[in-house]
C-alpha cells in the first residue's frame, strides 16, 4: 500500500460543551492513502458527515472537537497536525491540500455570485500573485475538465441544473489540485444516472490527477463500486474497515451485512433486500457496550457490556482489514 | 415609531429556513411552549407586560388625585403628595399616568385583536386557497401596507370629530393588518405543501378541519408575534395621535399628557416631571413587547437563539470562542477518550474479553 | 424586466387605490364643510373655487359619485389639489412644494443613512455573535421603542438653549432666503442637526436587529461554510458570502417599512417646528384644512411607491435571480 496522506489518531466529535454535549464521533482512526479513493458509509446519525467536517474544522457551533489529531502528509515536507494550525495556516491549508465537495450542491453556491466569482476568489486568496486573465483561465479550464462549457462562466447558480452545479462543485475543489477531495454524499439530490457520470468522471479526473478521495455516502452500493477501501460508522465508531471487494464479498460485522443488504446493486449478483430493524441509536442515549447489540442479530453475551475495539481479525483475509464486533475477536489493534 | 423589524425577515420566504413552524407532534410543542416561558427574554417581557395590564384595571382605583382636578401646586416637582409633579393647573402628573394606562393598554390591544383577526382570516385564506382569490387578497395587503398608515390615521380620525377610543383603536385596526396577513400568508404557503397537510387535502377531510387543526395551530407563533407588533403599533398611534391632539382630550392616555406638556411649555419651563415620566412608561412598554416579540422569534426560529456559552476552554486552559468556519479543539492529543488501557490481547479459545466499561463524557 | 413591469403595474395599482381612498375619505365628514367655509371667508372666495371644493368634497348637489369622481382626476391631472384653508387663498400644491424639499432631505437622507448604518452595525453584530456587539442590543431595543417624538423632545430639553450650538427649532436661521448659498445651506444644516439625529438614533436599532438576525440565519447557510472551506479571508466570508446574501430581505424590508417610518419622522418635523410635509400635515390638522391634508397624504403615498420602486431597482440589481434568465 502507498504512503498515507492523512492519518487520523483517535478523533473525537461532539456537540455542545458539559452535561448537554453529546459525542458523534468516538475516537476514531483512519488513515487515507495516496490517490486512493476511501469510502465512508454509515446510516445518517452515525457521525461521517461530522467526521469530515471536524477533521477540518469546519463543523458550525456548537460542534466541538475534543480530542485527536489529524497528521497531514504535504506532498513535500514534514507532516503536521491539521487540528493544531492557527487560523490563519488553516486557512492557507483549506482546499490548497483538502478540499471539499459538499452535500446538496443546491446550496452550495453562493446565490448572489457568478460562477466564475466563485472559482477566481479561491485563486485570489491563495494565489495573490495571480492575474486576473490567467485566473479567469484557469476557471475556465476547470470547468473544462469537469464537461462544463466556457460560457457557462458568467451564469449563476439558478441558472445551472442540479447536475451541472454539482460539477462546478467539484471542479472547484480541483483548481487548486489538492491533495485530498473530501465528498459529503455529493451525489444524492442527483438522480441515479447523474449519480454515476459524475462518480465515474470524478475517478477518471483522479487517476490523471493523483488526488486521494474520502467518499462520504448511505449508499453503500455506490462505494462498493467507486472507491478502494471502506469504513463503516456506527454510533460514532468505525466497526469495520477493509478493501471495497472483501466488504461486498464477506463483509464481518453484522451491521455492514445489514446496510449491504439494504441496497440493490446495480453490478453484480441479484441479492434480497433485508434491510436493518429498529433505527440508528440517539447519540444522548448510546447503548453500553457495542452500539449496535440493541439492533443486531447476532448479538451475545459481551456485546452489551464492553466496548469492542477496532483490530484485525483472526480469521481470513486479516491482514488487510479491521473490525470492531465481538464475533471476531482481535489480535491486533490498530490505531 | 417604530417598524416591527422582527417580522422582516419572515416576509421573504424562501430564503433559508427561518421562521418555519416547527410540524412536531402535540407532546413536543407542549414541551416546547413549557420552553418559551423559560427563555428570559420572554419572561421579562410577559412579567412587564403583566405589571402594564394590572394597572390599567386597577390604576384608577389607585391613583391618588382625580387626573383632571385643578390644586394648588402649580408646575411643582416631585414631591411626597405629588410623586411626578404636578402640571401647569396643578394636576398630579402621576394620577394621569395611571389613569391613563388604561385608555392605552385598551386601545393597543383592541385594535391588536382586529387586526390580528383581519391578517388571519385574509392571509390564511388567500395562502390556503390559492389562484385569484390569493391574487386579489395578496394585491389587497400590499396597497395597505405601502399606503403609510400613520397619516391615513391621523387623517381619518380628525375628519371623525372627537374620536373616542373605540373609534382610534378600530381605525389603527382596520389600517395596520397587512403586515401580518403577508407572514401569515408565505407560512400557510409552505405549510400547505407540507405531506401531513397534502395528505389531510388529498383524503377528502374538510378545509376548515384543515385550517383549524392541521394549520393554525402551526401558526400559532407567528400570529402572536404579529399581534405583539401590532399592539406596538397601535399603542404609539394612539399615544401621536393624542400628543398632536386630534383625538378626543376629555379620555387620559399617556398621549395626552404630553400633548398639554407641549402645549404648555413644559420644556422651555423646564418641567421635565411632566414629560419624562409618559415617554419611559412608552419605551418601557415597548420594549416589554419587543423583547416578547424577539422570543417567538427565537422560539420559532433557533438559530437566532443566543449560542448559550459562545467561549470555552481548552484542555491546556487557552480560551477559544465558537464560531462558524473554525471549529474549536478542546485538545491534540492523540490518545483515544473513551478508554485509556489495557489493549485488548484476545484469546482465539474463547476466553472472556477484556472488560471496558465507557465512561460517560 | 418582467418583474419591474409587474412592480410598477402594482404601483400604480396601488397609486389609483389611495387617490380613491383620497376621493372617498372627505366624503365621510358630517355636515357641510364648504358651507361652512363660505361662511368662514365671506366673499373671499370666487365662484369657480367654491365649485372645486363642492367637487373636492363630494357634496355636489347635482352630481352623481361617478362624475364627480371622473371630475376629481380631471383636477389632480391638472395638478389642482384644491385650495389651502390654512393659506387661503395659496393653492395646496404650492404649500406642498414648498415644503416637500425639506422632508426630502431630513427625512431621506436620515432613513436612507440610518439604513446604512444600521445594516453595517447588524453585519457586525451578526458576524461577531456573542462578543461586545451583543450588548448594543438591549439598548437599541430600548431606543427603538421609544416614540421619535418624544425622544426629540428630550433632545430640545437636553441639548438646546440660548448658548447651544443647536437650534431648538426650524428650518433655518430666521430672515434667511432659501438658496444655495452660503448663508442659507450651513444655517438650514446646522437646524437639521438635531432632528437628523433623533430619527437615527431611533430608527437605527431596527435595522440593527433585523440585519443582524439575518446573518444569524445566513451564516448557517452551506455557502458560507463552503466559504470556510475555501479559505477565503474573513472579510471575503463576512461582507461577500454571508452580509451580500443577509442584504437581500433586508432591503425589501426597507422598501415594506418605509411607510411606516415616513410616519414617525412627522412627528420629528412636528416637535422641531420643522418646515416640512410633516410640520405643514400638523397645521394642517389645526386649522381643519382639508384639502391640504388630503394633498399631503396624496403626495406621501406617491413618494413611497416611488421610493418603493426605487428600493425594487436596488433590489433587482442585488440578486440575480429576480434578473432575466439568461
Amino acid at each position: 500500500m502507498s504512503a498515507p496522506v492523512l492519518e487520523i489518531k483517535n478523533l473525537n466529535v461532539g456537540y455542545g460543551l458539559g452535561d448537554q454535549g453529546v459525542r458523534a464521533v468516538r475516537d476514531v482512526n483512519l488513515t487515507l492513502h495516496r490517490g486512493e479513493v476511501l469510502g465512508l458509509a454509515g446510516e445518517s446519525g452515525s457521525g461521517k458527515s461530522t467526521l469530515a467536517y471536524g477533521l477540518t474544522r469546519l463543523l458550525a457551533p456548537p460542534g466541538v472537537v475534543t480530542g485527536g489529531q489529524v497528521i497531514y502528509h504535504p506532498a513535500e515536507g514534514e507532516p503536521y497536525d491539521v487540528l493544531g494550525l492557527s487560523d490563519e495556516r488553516l486557512r492557507k491549508f483549506r482546499w490548497a491540500e483538502t478540499a471539499i465537495v459538499f452535500q446538496g450542491a443546491m446550496n452550495s453556491l453562493n446565490p448572489v455570485h457568478k460562477i466564475s466569482v466563485q472559482l477566481t476568489d479561491v485563486l485570489r486568496a491563495h494565489e495573490p500573485k495571480m492575474s486576473e486573465t490567467s485566473r479567469l483561465a484557469r476557471a475556465r479550464e476547470m470547468l473544462k475538465l469537469v464537461g462544463i462549457a466556457a460560457d457557462r462562466m458568467d451564469a449563476y447558480p439558478h441558472q445551472l441544473s442540479g447536475g451541472m452545479r454539482q460539477r462546478v462543485m467539484i471542479g472547484m475543489a480541483l483548481i487548486l489540485q489538492p491533495q485530498v477531495v473530501i465528498m459529503d454524499e455529493p451525489t444524492t439530490a442527483l438522480d441515479v444516472v447523474m449519480q454515476r457520470q459524475i462518480l465515474g468522471q470524478l475517478i477518471e479526473l483522479r487517476e490523471r490527477l493523483g488526488f486521494s478521495v474520502i467518499f462520504i455516502t448511505h449508499d453503500l452500493s455506490l462505494l462498493v463500486e467507486f472507491s478502494d477501501r471502506i469504513a463503516i460508522m456506527y454510533g460514532g465508531r468505525i466497526v469495520e474497515e477493509a478493501p471495497a471487494a472483501a466488504i461486498y464479498r464477506d463483509a464481518l460485522h453484522p451491521y455492514s451485512k445489514g446496510l449491504l443488504g439494504s441496497f440493490p446493486a446495480l453490478r453484480g449478483p441479484r441479492r434480497e433486500l433485508t434491510g436493518i430493524p429498529g433505527s440508528p441509536p440517539d447519540l444522548k442515549g448510546m447503548p453500553s457496550g457495542c452500539s449496535f447489540h440493541p439492533r443486531c442479530p447476532k448479538a451475545f453475551d459481551p456485546c452489551a457490556g464492553n466496548i469492542p475495539v477496532l483490530g484485525r481479525p483472526g480469521t481470513g483475509d486479516g491482514r488487510t482489514r479491521s473490525v470492531a464486533c465481538w464475533l471476531h475477536p482481535t489480535e491486533e489493534p490498530v490505531g | 415609531m417604530t417598524i416591527p423589524t422582527s417580522s422582516i425577515e419572515q416576509v421573504i420566504p424562501g430564503q433559508g429556513s427561518m421562521a418555519q413552524p416547527e410540524a412536531g407532534k402535540p407532546a413536543k410543542a407542549k414541551r416546547q411552549r413549557f420552553l418559551f416561558l423559560s427563555n428570559r427574554k420572554a419572561a421579562a417581557g410577559l412579567i412587564i407586560l403583566g405589571i402594564y395590564i394590572v394597572l390599567a384595571i386597577i390604576g384608577p382605583w389607585i391613583a391618588p388625585f382625580d387626573p383632571g382636578a385643578r390644586g394648588e401646586d402649580l408646575m411643582q416637582g416631585p414631591s411626597s403628595e405629588h410623586w411626578m409633579g404636578t402640571t401647569h393647573l396643578g394636576q398630579d402628573v402621576y394620577s394621569q399616568l395611571l389613569v391613563g394606562t388604561r385608555s392605552v393598554i385598551f386601545v393597543g390591544f383592541l385594535a391588536g385583536i382586529v387586526a390580528t383577526l383581519l391578517s388571519v382570516i385574509i392571509g390564511v385564506t388567500a395562502g390556503y386557497v390559492g389562484g385569484k382569490t390569493d391574487e386579489v387578497l395578496s394585491a389587497l395587503s400590499n396597497v395597505f401596507l405601502v399606503i403609510p398608515a400613520l397619516p391615513l390615521i391621523i387623517i381619518v380620525t380628525s375628519i371623525m370629530e372627537n374620536a373616542g377610543e373605540w373609534v382610534v383603536a378600530l381605525v389603527i385596526g382596520f389600517t395596520s393588518w397587512s403586515w401580518n396577513a403577508r407572514v401569515l400568508r408565505a407560512q400557510t404557503l409552505s405549510l400547505r405543501r407540507r405531506d401531513y397537510v397534502e395528505a389531510a387535502r388529498a383524503t377528502g377531510e374538510r378545509s376548515g378541519r384543515i385550517i383549524t387543526f392541521e394549520l393554525l395551530p402551526n401558526l400559532t407563533a407567528v400570529i402572536a408575534s404579529g399581534f405583539v407588533g401590532t399592539v406596538i403599533f397601535a399603542v404609539l398611534s394612539e399615544i401621536t395621535l393624542a400628543f398632536i391632539g386630534i383625538t378626543s382630550s376629555n379620555t387620559w392616555n399617556w398621549g395626552t399628557i404630553l400633548f398639554w406638556a407641549q402645549g404648555q411649555q413644559a420644556l422651555a419651563r423646564s418641567a421635565w416631571w411632566w414629560f419624562v415620566p409618559a415617554g419611559l412608561a412608552i419605551a418601557i412598554l415597548g420594549t416589554a413587547l419587543s423583547l416578547i416579540n424577539f422570543a417567538i422569534d427565537e422560539f420559532v426560529s433557533p438559530r437566532l437563539r443566543s449560542a448559550g456559552k459562545t467561549k470555552i476552554k481548552t484542555n491546556s486552559g487557552r480560551t477559544v470562542r465558537m464560531r462558524i468556519g473554525f471549529t474549536p479543539v478542546l485538545s491534540n492529543s492523540p490518545e483515544p477518550i473513551t478508554h485509556a488501557s489495557p489493549i485488548p490481547v484476545v484469546d482465539h479459545n474463547g476466553a472472556t474479553p477484556v472488560v471496558r466499561k465507557e465512561h460517560a463524557s | 424586466m418582467r418583474f419591474f413591469l409587474q412592480r410598477v403595474a402594482f404601483y400604480l395599482f396601488t397609486a389609483w387605490a389611495a387617490i380613491t381612498l383620497n376621493f372617498f375619505i372627505p366624503r365621510l365628514i358630517p355636515g357641510d364643510p364648504v358651507q361652512a367655509l363660505i361662511t368662514k371667508y365671506q366673499g373671499q372666495l370666487s365662484t369657480k373655487a367654491i365649485e372645486s371644493l363642492y367637487v373636492l368634497f363630494g357634496i355636489d348637489k347635482n352630481g352623481n359619485v361617478w362624475s364627480e369622481y371622473v371630475e376629481y382626476w380631471k383636477q389632480l391631472f391638472a395638478g389642482d389639489l384644491g385650495l389651502s384653508f390654512a393659506f387661503f387663498p395659496t393653492p395646496v400644491s404650492e404649500v406642498l412644494s414648498d415644503s416637500i424639499l425639506w422632508t426630502l432631505m431630513l427625512v431621506g437622507v436620515t432613513t436612507i443613512l440610518s439604513f446604512v448604518i444600521g445594516t453595517g452595525l447588524g453585519v457586525l453584530a451578526g458576524w461577531r455573535r456573542g462578543s461586545w456587539t451583543d450588548g448594543l442590543l438591549p439598548v437599541t431595543t430600548f431606543f427603538s421603542s421609544v416614540p421619535y417624538f418624544w425622544l426629540g423632545i428630550i433632545a430640545i430639553y437636553l441639548l438646546t438653549g440660548p448658548d447651544s450650538f443647536f437650534p431648538s427649532g426650524g428650518g433655518a436661521e430666521v430672515g434667511l432666503v432659501p438658496a444655495f448659498d452660503m448663508y442659507f445651506i450651513p444655517s438650514a444644516i446646522q437646524h437639521s442637526l438635531l432632528p437628523a439625529l433623533t430619527i437615527l438614533i431611533s430608527s437605527v436599532s431596527g435595522w440593527i436587529l433585523s440585519m443582524r438576525n439575518m446573518m444569524v440565519t445566513v451564516s448557517s447557510e452551506d455557502y458560507i461554510t463552503v466559504a470556510h472551506a475555501k479559505g477565503l479571508p474573513e472579510r471575503r466570508v463576512a461582507l461577500g458570502y454571508a452580509a451580500r446574501n443577509a442584504l437581500l430581505p433586508n432591503v425589501s424590508g426597507f422598501a415594506l417599512s418605509l411607510g411606516f417610518i415616513v410616519g414617525g419622522t412627522f412627528l420629528v418635523e412636528i416637535v422641531f417646528s420643522y418646515p416640512g410635509i410633516g410640520f405643514q400635515l400638523f397645521q394642517a390638522l389645526g386649522a381643519n384644512d382639508y384639502p391640504l391634508m388630503q394633498g399631503i397624504f396624496l403626495i406621501i403615498t406617491i413618494s413611497v411607491l416611488v421610493a418603493n420602486l426605487l428600493a425594487d431597482v436596488v433590489y433587482l440589481f442585488l440578486d440575480p435571480r429576480t434578473r432575466k434568465e439568461g
